[in-house]
């Protein structure tokens, strides 16, 4: 069944097809974050005129390799040779005149501007007077959306454009840069069937005039359609390459999870207590405006000592509510009890009070006070405990920093040391121990391991069964199927708002589970099951 | 000043504290040894406690701006705040006519000085309801703010200045002037009250919750509202204390110039911002102290009045001082650039070093400085 294309490997040497075709080559390409490796010595080609897709849960270094290839990032050590010919892309502008472009995962657009200015942004076809040529630009944009099949007016504002035409602007702009590499990061997550169906008639397109194609998704059956070359990352590592007729949905799930994950929480005793947390029909309003529900009538239990895991694709509305029983987010309709105690009118301080606090998705952006030390982020939300005779008591704050650093074993310096000097995983479990300080009875998490190295993650979720064991009620948000499988005591399953199905981990099979999310079809499809 | 030293700011003497405090205090010493070999009356005893008389009502507003910088605001109305209050107290002290009686009140000295500062606390926390509540930019509400204390104090006078704070023997409201205007120890009211506030603010940034709420709210406000940082509370109660501090600086101004008149204390708002930047805080919120914020308020004060002791003309002045701010903050931003790339450089030499780590998506809204980066270790 194996071409000649090798067998998966990580090593370039075994490569044997024509230098020729590869216009884009990654040499030995590693990545720090501070203690944490992104990437690890990652050799990588991208061949003209052809799909490669990247493979491999979150974190595994995917998106970070495409940042470093659009010049978003720079890599610690290697190099990028175009053409043959080593390049050093410093930023994305210089990408995009070596002709790489990226469609983020996130949008980048300007909403306040119209369809046009944003798609030339920055590169504003000019007249001979040095203004801007409107026409010119109307015209090329209207070819683009007839390429796509959109009928959108170039002058309307982005603002004004569902998500998925926002999605469709976003490509749009990639190809009025003429780009010869396109770097595609989950570009389907907001698209609907229509829109992905138009999509892959544009690459087939686009590959027949020879431009190269990195696409990423986690929607692995749409992914390996769309494939020529499949490339597989694992932990930071390219673990496997093949040619797209020797792979199939079973190889690839193999290969992005390896040998089965290192740890495994599943105990057989489970003494619950009584029911901590109790969500009753809530709905939540997109904010993203639209009118949309971003959570439509959700409805389930935590008990005390339990570890809930809500797995699902990105865009399913878990971030929003698990934000929303924090109190960051208003519910629409539908009810949240603590306990005997409703939520809904509560603010975010007094639900910690209360005992239910959340650890944010995105650690920079929301769980860290960068200017601040290891100790003071950890003390943040409690310090009124540590009070005496209305004066921060300094021996009672530090000492409580002290015991919590060690109960959630923090490698640090120093709790005065920065905490931007810890690595992914430290950070995390500073956030962590932030919100156990407050004595939480039921604990939120989104993402909890999200960019963090796998030893982190074995420690992150022992953390959290010791302390489901002395009664805390955990609920947390995943992406990463093997962790919900073996970190959890009940598997929910959301999709487009709804929790669709619930699943016993010990009795579930990672291909049932991702079928319910809508990741794979695997079930109905002929290709059977896995290991 | 040592007194103000504090745990936060004892904790940041590192490498990069005392660069960004030294290198106002390098400014400060500077300034002293010029001017004092130009004109050998610049260090007379006299002549210090008078300069330093200067610098204590802009020091005072600078303590409260200070507040409000750390979490990333900015107040412009301080120095209107400061006429109003000024006025207020000088209307008092001429005697409050009670509508529809022929009847004037003559409240006591320290009920005139209690409802000043009420005023000026008044002026702030409506700020504060603005900004915290109705999410009116910082900048706008206190723009607004600016214009209307002014025009309040000009309604209260008619334009024309009160005179008459002597008040009498009579009336028993005599006291104004003389205690405002004493030198208890030799040294000036207004150098008390600023030696006051400055341990009075620097307990409350450094040894309550409030205080490290700030810095967390002006570093990353998303984050210190889900820690259940109750942000719009910190947020209201700044404006607030600016404001009494603007209201105390108008009081003490009143008293300096025997006189309340409308426009006391314009432009002061100016000189406040700059003696916080000077004194090494950062614009976006986060990082400041006290300590740095008093050597900031020095340095303009000192350079102000050896100017004029040296003659130079008054249109110099204004360049060489606005020359002073611009190099302090290019020279912190420099500071900071290079000690990013030494982080960098460290990085690449050295992976296991420890450095920050980021997500790509950095924190909103900023340019993060990479404060305290250089633990020496």
């Amino acid at each position: 069944m194996m071409t000649d294309f090798g067998t998966p490997t990580t090593d370039t040497d075994t490569d044997t097809d024509t230098d020729t075709d590869i216009v884009l080559r990654a040499v030995d390409i590693t990545k720090r974050y501070g203690a944490t490796e992104a990437l690890k010595g990652v050799n990588f080609e991208v061949r003209r005129g052809k799909v490669t897709v990247l493979f491999g849960e979150n974190g595994a270094g995917k998106s970070t390799l495409m940042k470093i290839l659009a010049g978003v990032e720079t890599p610690s050590s290697g190099h990028l040779e175009l053409d043959g010919r080593v390049i050093s892309v410093a930023s994305p502008n210089e990408a995009v005149d070596l002709g790489i472009s990226i469609i983020h995962q996130e949008l980048n657009l300007c909403a306040n501007l119209s369809v046009r200015d944003n798609i030339f942004i920055g590169r504003e076809l000019r007249t001979a007077w040095g203004s801007i040529d409107y026409a010119a630009e109307r015209r090329v944009v209207l070819g683009l959306m007839e390429r796509l099949e959109e009928k959108i007016d170039p002058n309307t504002l982005v603002a004004d454009l569902r998500l998925g035409q926002q999605q469709i602007i976003e490509i749009a702009r990639a190809l009025a840069a003429d780009a010869r590499i396109l770097i595609m990061d989950e570009p389907t997550s907001a698209l609907s069937a229509t829109e992905v169906e138009v999509l892959f008639k544009v690459i087939t397109d686009l590959t027949d005039n020879g431009v190269a194609i990195v696409y990423i998704s986690h929607h692995l059956e749409e992914a390996i359609e769309v494939s020529d070359y499949a490339v597989v990352f694992r932990d930071g590592e390219l673990v496997a390459k093949e040619a797209a007729a020797n792979i199939d949905l079973p190889w690839v799930v193999g290969k992005m999870v390896g040998h089965a994950a290192e740890y495994d929480f599943r105990d057989e005793e489970r003494n619950y207590g009584d029911v901590a947390l109790s969500v009753k029909d809530v709905r939540i309003v997109d904010t993203s405006g639209a009118g949309r529900l971003s959570v439509n009538g959700v409805s389930f239990d935590v008990r005390e000592g339990e570890i809930v895991c809500l797995y699902g694709l990105m865009g399913a509305g878990r971030t929003e509510l698990v934000e929303a029983i924090a109190g960051r987010e208003p519910i629409a309709s539908g009810s949240v009890m603590l306990g005997s105690t409703d939520l809904k009118p509560l603010s975010i301080e007094q639900r910690i009070a209360r005992g239910i606090g959340l650890v944010p998705e995105d650690r920079q952006r929301d769980g860290l006070v960068q200017l601040m030390s290891v100790g003071e982020n950890m003390s943040l939300a409690s310090l009124t405990s540590a009070v005496k005779s209305f004066f921060l008591s300094r021996g009672t704050e530090d000492g409580k920093i002290a015991d919590q650093v060690r109960d959630v074993r923090v490698k640090t310096a120093g709790a005065r040391a920065p905490i931007t000097s810890l690595s992914g995983g430290n950070q995390q479990k500073v956030v962590i121990g932030k919100m156990l300080m407050t004595g939480p009875r039921v604990l939120l998490l989104d993402e909890p391991t999200r960019g963090i190295d796998v030893g982190a993650k074995g420690e992150i979720f022992s953390l959290l069964f010791r302390e489901a064991k002395k009664g805390l009620a955990v609920l947390y948000v995943t992406s990463e199927i093997g962790e919900a499988l073996t970190a959890s005591h009940r598997i929910l399953v959301m999709s487009k708002g709804r929790v669709v199905r619930e699943f016993d981990p010990s009795i579930s099979t990672r291909e049932e589970v991702m079928a319910a999310s809508g990741e794979s079809e695997i079930g109905t499809s002929p290709i059977g099951a896995t290991q | 000043m040592s007194e103000t030293t504090s745990t936060v700011a004892r904790r940041r003497i590192n490498l990069n504290g005392l660069l960004i405090e030294g290198r106002a205090l390098i400014a400060l010493v500077l300034i002293i040894i010029i001017f004092a070999s130009l004109s050998p009356n610049y260090l007379g005893i006299d002549n210090l406690i008078i300069m330093t008389r200067h610098v204590a009502m802009n020091a005072i507003l600078a303590i409260g701006m200070l507040m409000v910088i750390l979490n990333g605001g900015i107040d412009l109305s301080v120095g209107s705040t400061v006429g109003l209050t000024g006025v207020v107290a000088g209307s008092l002290l001429e005697g409050l006519q009670i509508p529809f009686l022929d009847v004037f009140a003559y409240p006591a000295v320290w009920v005139v000085i209690v409802i000043s500062l009420a005023v000026g606390m008044g002026i702030g926390y409506i700020n504060g309801i603005l900004i915290a509540r109705l999410k009116v930019a910082p900048f706008i509400a206190t723009l607004g703010m600016l214009y209307i204390a002014r025009g309040i104090a000009l309604l209260i006078t008619n334009g024309t200045p009160f005179s008459r704070l002597r008040g009498e023997e009579a009336l028993g409201n005599t006291g104004f002037l003389p205690f405002l205007k004493s030198s208890p120890l030799g040294l000036p009211m207004a150098v008390w009250v600023m030696v006051a506030f400055a341990i009075a603010f620097a307990i409350v940034l450094t040894k309550t919750p409030f205080g490290r709420w700030l810095y967390a709210t002006g570093s990353n406000e998303r984050a210190a509202e889900l820690s259940g940082v109750p942000v719009k509370k910190v947020q209201t109660r700044i404006y607030l204390l600016a404001g009494l501090c603007a209201g105390a600086v108008g009081l003490l101004l009143t008293a300096d110039l025997s006189s309340a008149t409308p426009s006391g204390g314009e432009f002061f708002e100016l000189n406040a911002i700059a003696a916080v930047v000077i004194g090494g805080a950062a614009l976006s919120g986060g990082r400041g102290t006290i300590r740095g914020t008093l050597i900031g308020a020095f340095v303009i004060g000192f350079l102000v009045d050896g100017l004029v002791i040296v003659g130079v003309s008054q249109f110099w002045q204004q360049i060489i001082k606005g020359a002073v701010i611009i190099i302090a903050v290019a020279l912190d931003q420099f500071q900071q650039t290079l000690q990013k790339r030494r982080a960098v450089k460290r990085v690449s030499a050295d992976g296991k070093t420890s450095e920050p780590s980021r997500t790509a998506q950095s924190a909103p809204g900023e340019e993060k400085p990479l404060v305290d980066n250089s633990v020496d270790k």
